[in-house]
């Protein structure tokens, strides 16, 4: 029981930051059609953006205050927004209007340039930091095994809320959400409305990069070791909760992130931790075999 | 009275397959001009070339005196075009509101227009919380038309309001219109395949063959010619 409330609360935090990277492919999805295959790389920018901020402030050994951390957090957001908006600038919006395909390699291209851009820049190896956020409680204690709930997992879940939070508000209240709902649904009524749509996809690519950014800069703080190939297997996993959760949907990526997180949390810890990954990526296959439009999805509506 | 809007010799192609050719119109200040033709003459292409989407191949568009045939979309709308188009388009997913809001947001403005609009469409009043996808066909076109003057265009762009619509409800549609020129002074273009009604609606009167303009004239000139009826009438039933 006390080992399950342990899985549940690692998998919670775990899922979290999927389900931050998730939002942003389930966002470009929504309103340009296409898979973002280096929204994963995006994300392992922001972590590394959030790791040069805390080497500057002179953080890495000994416990962080919460305004340097706040101030990481926001340099990797702003930082990772710009490389979101550069890529969509340089990599899709040139072949808008091309056939299909050609933004997808695009953007596989683009996720391999950022890996080497990274392994060059910053070199291949791990890069180690101290604990930023150290300590946590201790829930209960039964048979000898206690259940912790450390300061940091608390950070992830309290800061991705917050975020999730304000972008919900952002979507649903403001006209620039209106706008990006707009385009979602009709991108051509939009630009007929008098909306830049164009303007709107670059506004798409900033948030997803910031919110990736903001799972870069959680990633760094959980696990203190990074390297410049952590956004490929993130990546993935994230595509995978946006597809389970129904590709397009917000609800729906924020809740594939929490069941990926929970799923490869409990398989490690009761099956095998080395085939976690496999547990993964099995959802990913059965999702697309048995229900392609995943758990929040719509059906697919031919457009009249 | 100088127009305000004028196409010369404007040309546009889907790929290798030419949908206007050679085409020349004008609207006034005040007036309501149709364009009638067949189902695949080019009527929506004429429309949708005005807003920029596509572009015109050849010629010149006008609006309002400035040369608007290069400008993206959003732009020439921006310069007070607004357009009803082809299916009614309505976001689904959002309420009536939203969609009559979107409207007026996407050029900043504060979206004051919407009283005036909920008294022309009472409907869309009792519906507006609802969301649009809910609509019948008729309400969604009266959204469709709303939405498009919340903004207070100058120049308005109707493409078949009456598609697949009850006779009573074509006539709801039709008296707006009728009503939206005379009292607010809108200009309007507006595309039909009911020649009939929009001939008696419309000042003036364009036909479209094969993507060329092939007659012009008022409305009434346009009824009594005998290839029109032959041709969209229903062969003289009138």
């Amino acid at each position: 029981m006390a080992y399950a409330l342990q899985q549940l609360i690692n998998g919670v935090s775990l899922g979290m930051i999927y389900g931050l990277i998730a939002v942003g492919y389930t966002m470009v999805y929504g309103i340009i059609g296409m898979i973002n295959f280096a929204h994963g790389d995006v994300f392992m920018v922001g972590a590394f953006v959030s790791l040069i901020t805390a080497l500057l402030l002179g953080l890495g050994s000994g416990a962080a205050g919460p305004g340097a951390l706040l101030l990481v957090l926001l340099a990797a957001m702003a930082v990772t927004a710009l490389y979101g908006w550069t890529v969509e600038r340089v990599a899709y919006r040139p072949l808008r209007g091309s056939f299909r395909l050609a933004p997808l390699i695009s953007a596989i291209g683009m996720s391999i340039l950022l890996q080497n851009y990274v392994q060059v820049a910053q070199g291949a190896r791990v890069k180690p930091t101290g604990t930023l956020v150290p300590g946590g409680v201790t829930l209960m204690e039964t048979d000898g095994f206690a259940v912790q709930f450390s300061y940091v997992q608390m950070l992830i879940i309290v800061v991705t809320l917050a975020v999730l939070a304000g972008f919900t508000l952002l979507v649903t209240r403001t006209p620039m959400g209106r706008a990006m709902r707009a385009c979602e649904q009709d991108r051509k009524m939009a630009a007929l409305l008098g909306i830049d749509t164009d303007r709107i996809i670059s506004l798409t690519f900033v948030i997803g990069a910031a919110l990736a950014a903001v799972a870069g800069c959680m990633y760094l703080l959980r696990y203190g070791v990074i390297d410049f190939y952590i956004g490929f297997l993130a990546g993935v996993k994230a595509f995978t909760a946006a597809v389970l959760g129904g590709i397009g949907s917000l609800p729906g990526a924020v809740l594939g992130g929490l069941l990926i997180g929970l799923i490869e949390t409990f398989w490690s810890a009761y099956f095998s931790a080395q085939y976690k990954d496999v547990a993964a990526f099995s959802i990913l296959i059965l999702t697309l075999v048995l229900m392609p439009s995943g758990l929040l999805g719509r059906q697919e509506v031919e457009k009249v | 009275m100088s127009a305000l809007l004028s196409m010369q010799g404007v040309s546009t192609a889907y790929g290798a397959v030419q949908a206007l050719t050679d085409v020349s119109l004008e609207v006034a200040e005040g007036e309501i001009v149709t364009l009638i033709g067949a189902n695949g003459a080019g009527k929506s292409t004429l429309l949708m070339t005005l807003c920029g989407d596509p572009r015109a191949r050849a010629g010149r568009i006008s609006f309002d005196g400035a040369d608007i045939t290069a400008l993206p979309t959003h732009a020439i709308m921006r310069r007070g075009i607004a357009q009803a188009p082809e299916g009614r388009r309505v976001f689904a997913r959002m309420t009536v509101r939203e969609n009559l809001m979107m409207g007026a947001e996407a050029l900043g403005q504060p979206g004051d227009e919407l009283p005036r609009v909920l008294a022309l469409f009472p409907r869309l009043e009792e519906r507006i919380a609802q969301r649009a996808g809910t609509l019948s066909g008729g309400e969604q076109q009266m959204l469709a038309i709303g939405r498009a003057l919340m903004s207070k265009p100058r120049l308005l762009l109707l493409d078949e309001p009456s598609l697949g619509l009850a006779p009573l409800v074509v006539k709801q549609i039709f008296g707006a219109i009728r009503r939206l020129n005379a009292e607010a002074g809108v200009t309007v273009l507006l595309v039909e395949q009911n020649a009939n009604l929009a001939l008696r609606l419309a000042h003036r009167g364009y036909v479209l063959v094969n993507g060329r303009i092939t007659m012009a004239g008022t409305g009434a000139e346009l009824l009594a010619r005998e290839e029109i009826r032959d041709a969209y009438l229903g062969g003289g039933a009138h």
